[in-house]
């Protein structure tokens, strides 16, 4: 049936945007935690200066920040181009 | 109360603060106005009608999530105790991927003005949305808590007013936007607020850097040089690795359970504008708190850790004192201003999703079992908008001299406590039941609040008791998986039929969104929220 087609390309491609945002997920979950489990059990490395002025703690703090955003723009042009499209197929 | 410390203008009339401060008012008082105009359905009124931009939902969203908790708090740790403050900052960020990939999209498709409908699509209204509404406003209450102490004291200090005039007059103004103006008027006088607090943030640090040849590790060596290596790394703050992690885990899943961020998915029109909007709120917010760091450092090498905390026990008021060395006067008036509208702003949206958990969840869908009318249902809004105010303006006055970045990470734990894993679990997991979710909200909310009245902040700071019952500040570690585990096993032991035959019509709505026309109500189940074939 026509329809049911439809509902199978549907399912596909919602599980496909949920295996892509779960690996994202991810990605930060383990970018963070790596960050405050050295906050919380390396304090040395984190305050260890290879420039003066700037710590090993600052600069992961900071890259941590900039990760977030850019794994939110990998994520929003991904949907945006691919996963939109595919499903305004599938609307038609 | 004088400042002790000699050279700063804290605590008296300043006429810049003043003058900036009121042509804030007058500007968002004439947007309220003008807002007032539009809002006649409970849509414009919740949700602005969805006719919000993403761009402008982006600034919306970075305007109700940098509040001067986050903006004062963060600096005056960063001043008072150097790296711990970055801990908070990339805390309150990394939320933001996650509401990015999991909430955004699928809460715009399915619900209209609150969480709880998207939790309550596929299960029993009445038990679900009574306990989504505690969460909801066990959250906004202890948010709002902080935000008002933290405009009590600012104000204080600014116009040497009494701390509780300073808390009366921000709930009164805060009270006509919402009641008038509703989300137009909040969406709006948010908007501007991150405008102006980005703008004065960034050209107060530009200041600042302009000091040390445009180098933050210029900047962060002269904090060394005064204060040792320790400013640059892990301090007090972690002194117990469990806390770090558990502070941690609260912040980032509580973004994701935040009634007044939620609420924002509803003010655009489609899942893509939702998503394309957190995408700028993250760039915003993620800029303001590493601009906020370079405040933190400038204020305790330019200010001095003795003198913030010599005006200010909690360090609030680094970034102002900060303002007031490097551009005078003039400049304090502003940033100080800028602060107070910034508590304004987001008073505003809490006290709007509050209203929101109130009239929307329970008198429209649990008393009137949906058959309220419309002008019943704003008349309801309006009268909790009232009283949400009213409350707030109490709690401020009850809650005077708590730590205001600290009774935000209370709100964030409570947030990920009970309305995330509740969320989740309704939008991933066709086995999830009325009693799971029921189970799960209140586990969280529950636990969360006893957890943080046993805990050493509470018992010890508070109370005076030696010891705590439960050693950490923060409950994330405990109750956030708890509640999950909760939701899980009451979902399994007595499972719901109907619930998990409608688990298709949400994954369906989930990604196409609303049905253009609306499917007739007599479809058969399984059909029912296709998307309708003629269209």
């Amino acid at each position: 049936m026509h329809g049911n087609s439809k509902d199978e390309a549907l399912k596909a491609l919602a599980a496909r945007r949920w295996r892509v945002a779960g690996a994202l997920t991810v990605a930060m979950l383990v970018a963070y935690l790596g960050f405050i489990l050295l906050v919380a059990f390396n304090r040395p490395l984190m305050g260890h200066q290879f420039v003066p002025g700037l710590s090993v703690g600052i600069v992961l703090g900071a890259l941590t920040i900039l990760f977030a955003w850019v794994l939110t723009g990998v994520y929003m042009s991904w949907a945006n181009r691919k996963y939109d499209s595919a499903l305004d197929e599938l609307r038609r | 109360m004088n400042p002790t410390t000699a050279g700063t203008q804290l605590g008296q009339p300043n006429t810049t603060a003043i003058v900036f401060f009121l042509l804030f008012v007058s500007i968002t008082l004439a947007i309220t106005y003008w807002a007032a105009r539009k809002t006649k359905t409970t849509s414009e009124f919740f949700a602005a009608g969805g006719g919000i931009s993403a761009g402008q939902n982006g600034f919306a969203l970075a305007g109700d999530f940098m509040s001067a908790a986050s903006f004062l708090g963060i600096a005056g740790l960063v001043a008072t105790s150097g790296f711990d403050g970055l801990i908070y900052s990339v805390g309150w960020l990394v939320g933001w991927p996650v509401v990015t990939f999991l909430i955004a999209e699928p809460l715009r498709n399915l619900g209209k003005y609150t969480f709880a409908d998207v939790v309550a699509y596929r299960l029993k209204q009445t038990p679900v949305r009574l306990s989504a509404a505690v969460g909801t406003l066990t959250v906004v209450v202890f948010y709002l808590i902080a935000q008002m102490v933290g405009a009590g004291n600012l104000i204080r200090l600014l116009f040497g007013l009494s701390y509780e005039t300073a808390v009366v007059i921000v709930g009164a103004v805060m009270i006509l936007y919402v009641l008038f103006g509703g989300m137009i008027a909040t969406t709006w006088v948010q908007i501007v607020k991150a405008v102006l607090l980005l703008g004065g943030a960034t050209a107060l640090a530009i200041s600042v850097l302009y000091r040390f040849g445009f180098s933050p590790a210029a900047l962060f060596s002269e904090a060394v040089n005064r204060y040792g290596p320790e400013a640059l790394a892990p301090g007090k703050l972690v002194s117990n690795p469990l806390e770090t992690i558990s502070l941690g885990l609260a912040l980032m899943f509580g973004t994701a359970g935040l009634p007044h961020i939620l609420m924002r998915f509803y003010t655009v029109p489609n899942a893509k504008a939702a998503r394309t909007s957190v995408f700028y709120a993250t760039g915003l917010i993620g800029f303001f708190y590493l601009v906020t760091f370079i405040l933190g450092f400038g204020a305790s090498v330019l200010v001095g850790r003795q003198a913030i905390v010599g005006v200010d026990k909690g360090g609030n008021m680094a970034a102002p004192m900060l303002a007031e060395v490097v551009g005078g006067t003039g400049f304090l008036g502003f940033i100080s201003a800028v602060s107070f509208a910034t508590i304004l702003a987001v008073v505003a949206g809490l006290t709007l999703s509050g209203a929101a958990a109130l009239s929307h969840d329970l008198w429209s869908s649990v008393v009137r079992k949906g058959h309220a009318p419309e002008a019943e249902q704003l008349k309801v809004a309006r009268i909790a908008s009232l009283a949400l105010g009213i409350l707030a303006i109490i709690l401020g006055v009850v809650f005077k001299n708590q730590n205001v970045a600290f009774m935000v990470g209370l709100a964030f734990a409570i947030a990920a406590s009970a309305n995330f894993p509740a969320l989740l679990l309704s939008m991933l997991w066709r086995g999830f039941t009325t009693k799971g979710a029921v189970a799960s909200m209140l586990t969280g909310s529950i636990s969360a609040v006893l957890l943080i009245f046993l805990s050493p902040t509470v018992q010890v700071e508070l109370l005076g008791n030696a010891s705590a019952l439960f050693p950490l500040k923060n409950p994330g570690i405990v109750t956030i998986p708890l509640s999950f585990i909760v939701g899980w096993v009451v979902s399994l032991l007595a499972p719901e039929a109907e619930a998990s035959a409608r688990f298709a019509e949400v994954e369906h709505r989930m990604h196409v969104g609303a049905p253009v026309t609306p499917p007739p109500v007599t479809v058969p189940t399984g059909v029912a929220g296709t998307v309708p074939q003629k269209v």
